[in-house]
């Protein structure tokens, strides 16, 4: 039989996913916390974007809204065109201290 | 309030009579502004060109003058509620005659200061003043109410500072400038507070309805002599009267013709011109008149005996001014307000020329002041000696030089009035005569008692010095003509001044006297004459017969000439009754308040903003992780707050 994505979601109930959601947002915020290489620091936060993505899919989904999962694409662009700059940043720094060690850049301080 | 009847030239508008005042400061802005590009004699130029314009069209105003006051309206300059002060410019025989006075002997002493500040390094700086004191002094004399007529005052009184000290590198000079200053607010507070008491009685400041509205009071009324007072409170200041005169002397810090016109024959008379113009009310109160002729007398009588032991040639004059001034002021307060008038005109030509004189004389020594070290002066400063002598016979009230009949019209309105009044005047005529004369036999007469380098240096002053003496000589001979004494012909000046009067003689006409009888007239006449000579001939003994020299600075004197010597220590005196007190207040309130609590609070303020930056500076760890941290605290605090509200 034939199912359209909608409804294979809707076989998970909503509050597995937002359990789900809240989980993976804030392993990304302790991964980002605690991290001190950049690179992590950088994955984390795409775990804290994408926890708001599945979040924003599954709502859509069982609302019947198709909005959500626009605006889940507009986040996906966004985060995409971050991770190039991020990328490029983490990059000149390594070249710059031969270390990607966020700890390190502390030149900012008083 | 006059009638409003502009010139007919010019089809009626006021920009002659706007000129007046406005030449001289074009002159202020013009040499004030290019100080340093104009050479000297440029600068004197111009300073003497625009104050020679003001004389012009002065000249023009008096002959076209009908006999009528009447007031220039230039514009409203202030209006708020029910205070309205217009602009105005008051034009009647006084200010006419003081336009003439300050303008005409003005100009002479500026052609004069061509000659005099040749040498100087800031002569545009010196004329820029100069010019700006004509300005205020014009301001003064042609304003038509008393806002006006305080401006012009604090005005010349700046001048007056500026020029005491132009010589700003020496301290005494800044001091004496800073005391004439002082002593002068002390006088202007008194002026000021009458000023506000004039407003809050007649509801105006305008001569006009001011002294209509004061001739309807009856005599001696007791705000009209409260007012009277202060008023005259200002005048001891300005005029520099007991017990306020001491920073006349001190202001001969100053360049010589500063001296003569500031100091002798315009600016120190504001305070006659001011008691003049007000004469109704000085008219409606016998009691401050009293107080008047008294103050004046005994400035006249104290002054002159100073200025019997000074020994610098300035001084001497410095303190016959003052005394001169006394005099002035000894004949409005016994109602003799021509006289007094008709004595600031002569005094002004003499007391000029004295000083322009003793300018000259100074010059020629290379600025040598102690009449001890000169003598003999009369062979090498020829001109200069002839026309001071000329100044001497005329201050000492030798007919028919001019101050014999202002000063024998003042005796004979003091005697009128009060016997001993006139008794002080005849002594002080005496004295006059007497220091006067030892001034010119001890500076003209005698051996040359200088060093070698200045009898080589000697010679007779420029043209343009010359020039003004001689002028200013012939009018102090000849000027006593314009207001003969009534046995020797007709009052030309009485005549013209009579409508000034007005009000006075309507408010109180028993109090202008009757005329004397010739016999006393001519019994007056003969002892004042008898006076000066007898000061000029106990003069010659001493000086010229005798030889007597003044005694050394450190020599041993009697007590009488001690006193005398030392001024009578009133400079001391005043120094501890007043300045050390207020000294030593300052220095309280300066280590104590300022100290201890301004600037321990400001200070305060500024460390503990320091202290609590160094404590929070401290948030700027520089660390990311930190920063992440207190960012996700914050968003949970924020989040955790929006629940609980909703």
């Amino acid at each position: 039989m034939e199912q359209t994505i909608p409804e294979v979601i809707r076989t998970v109930p909503l509050q597995h996913y937002v359990f789900f959601a809240a989980a993976l947002f804030s392993i990304g915020v302790l991964g980002v916390l605690t991290r001190r290489n950049a690179i992590i620091i950088f994955m984390c936060v795409e775990l804290m974007l994408n926890a708001v993505n599945v979040l924003l899919a599954a709502f859509s989904a069982y609302r019947a809204d198709p909005n959500g999962q626009v605006f889940v694409f507009f986040i996906m662009a966004v985060a995409a065109a971050e991770v190039a700059v991020g990328l490029g940043i983490i990059v000149m720094i390594y070249r710059n201290i031969q270390n990607t060690d966020v700890n390190l850049l502390d030149r900012l301080k008083w | 309030m006059a009638e409003q009847a502009p010139l007919a030239v010019f089809g009626g508008s006021p920009l002659l009579y706007v000129l007046i005042p406005l030449l001289p400061f074009l002159g202020f802005l013009i040499n004030g502004l290019l100080n340093r590009r104009l050479s000297g004699t440029v600068a004197g130029v111009i300073g003497s060109a625009t104050v020679l314009g003001s004389f012009l069209i002065s000249v023009m105003l008096f002959t076209q003058f009908t006999g009528t006051p009447y007031t220039v309206h230039l514009f409203d300059w202030i209006s708020v509620g029910s205070l309205h002060i217009p602009f105005d410019y008051q034009i009647d025989q006084l200010s006419l005659i003081m336009l003439l006075l300050v303008t005409g002997v003005g100009f002479l002493i500026h052609v004069y200061s061509i000659g005099y500040m040749h040498h100087d390094e800031n002569v545009g700086k010196f004329f820029a003043f100069l010019n700006l004191f004509v300005f205020s002094m014009l301001l003064l004399v042609m304003g038509a109410n008393y806002v006006i007529l305080f401006i012009g005052w604090e005005g010349v009184g700046l001048c007056s500072y500026l020029l005491i000290g132009f010589w700003n590198k020496h301290t005494a000079f800044n001091n004496a400038a800073k005391k004439a200053f002082i002593i002068n607010r002390i006088g202007d507070l008194g002026f000021l507070l009458g000023i506000f008491l004039i407003y809050q009685t007649f509801d105006s400041v305008e001569y006009g309805s001011v002294f209509q509205q004061a001739a309807k009071l009856p005599v001696g009324a007791g705000v009209v002599t409260v007012i009277t007072l202060l008023l005259f409170v200002g005048a001891m200041g300005k005029s520099a009267q007991l017990p306020l005169y001491t920073w006349l002397p001190d202001a001969m810090a100053g360049p010589t013709p500063v001296s003569a016109l500031i100091h002798a024959a315009t600016m120190v008379t504001a305070g006659i011109y001011m008691v003049l113009r007000s004469n109704i009310l000085y008219t409606l109160s016998p009691d401050t008149l009293n107080v008047v002729a008294w103050v004046g007398a005994l400035t006249a009588l104290f002054a002159a005996t100073i200025g019997l032991a000074q020994n610098d040639i300035k001084k001497v004059l410095a303190y016959s001014t003052v005394s001169q001034l006394g005099y002035m002021f000894l004949a409005l307060g016994v109602m003799g307000y021509t006289s007094s008038l008709f004595h600031v005109l002569t005094h002004a030509f003499f007391k000029a020329l004295m000083f322009l004189g003793a300018g000259s004389v100074i010059h020629a020594m290379s600025n040598e002041q102690d009449i001890r070290n000169m003598g003999g002066l009369r062979k090498a400063l020829p001109i200069t000696f002839l026309t001071f002598l000329i100044g001497c016979l005329a201050i000492a009230g030798i007919p028919p030089f001019s101050g014999f009949f202002s000063k024998d019209e003042i005796l004979a309105h003091a005697f009128e009035h009060n016997k001993v009044l006139w008794g002080i005047g005849l002594l002080t005529a005496f004295l006059t005569a007497f220091y006067m004369f030892r001034l010119l036999f001890l500076t003209f007469f005698g051996e040359f008692r200088g060093t070698e380098e200045q009898k080589h240096h000697l010679h007779e002053s420029p043209a343009s010095m010359t020039m003004p003496l001689i002028i200013l000589a012939i009018l102090a001979a000849i000027g006593g003509f314009m207001n003969a004494p009534l046995v020797l012909g007709k009052g030309y000046l009485a005549d013209f001044l009579a409508p000034l009067f007005n009000y006075s003689r309507q408010a109180n006409p028993e109090a202008f006297g009757a005329e004397i009888d010739h016999a006393t007239e001519y019994m007056l006449i003969g002892l004042s004459v008898a006076a000066g000579v007898l000061g000029i001939v106990l003069a010659y003994v001493q000086y010229v017969s005798r030889r007597v020299r003044p005694a050394d600075d450190a020599s041993q004197r009697g007590f009488l000439e001690n006193l005398v010597y030392h001024k009578y220590y009133v400079d001391e005196l005043y120094n501890t009754l007043f300045v050390k007190p207020s000294m030593f207040l300052s220095r309280g309130l300066h280590d104590f308040v300022e100290k201890r609590v301004v600037d321990a609070g400001v200070n305060g303020v500024g460390r503990g903003v320091f202290g609590g930056s160094q404590l929070l500076r401290n948030l700027q760890t520089g660390k990311v992780e930190t920063y992440l941290l207190l960012m996700v605290v914050g968003i949970v605090v924020v989040l955790a707050l929006n629940f609980m509200n909703f």
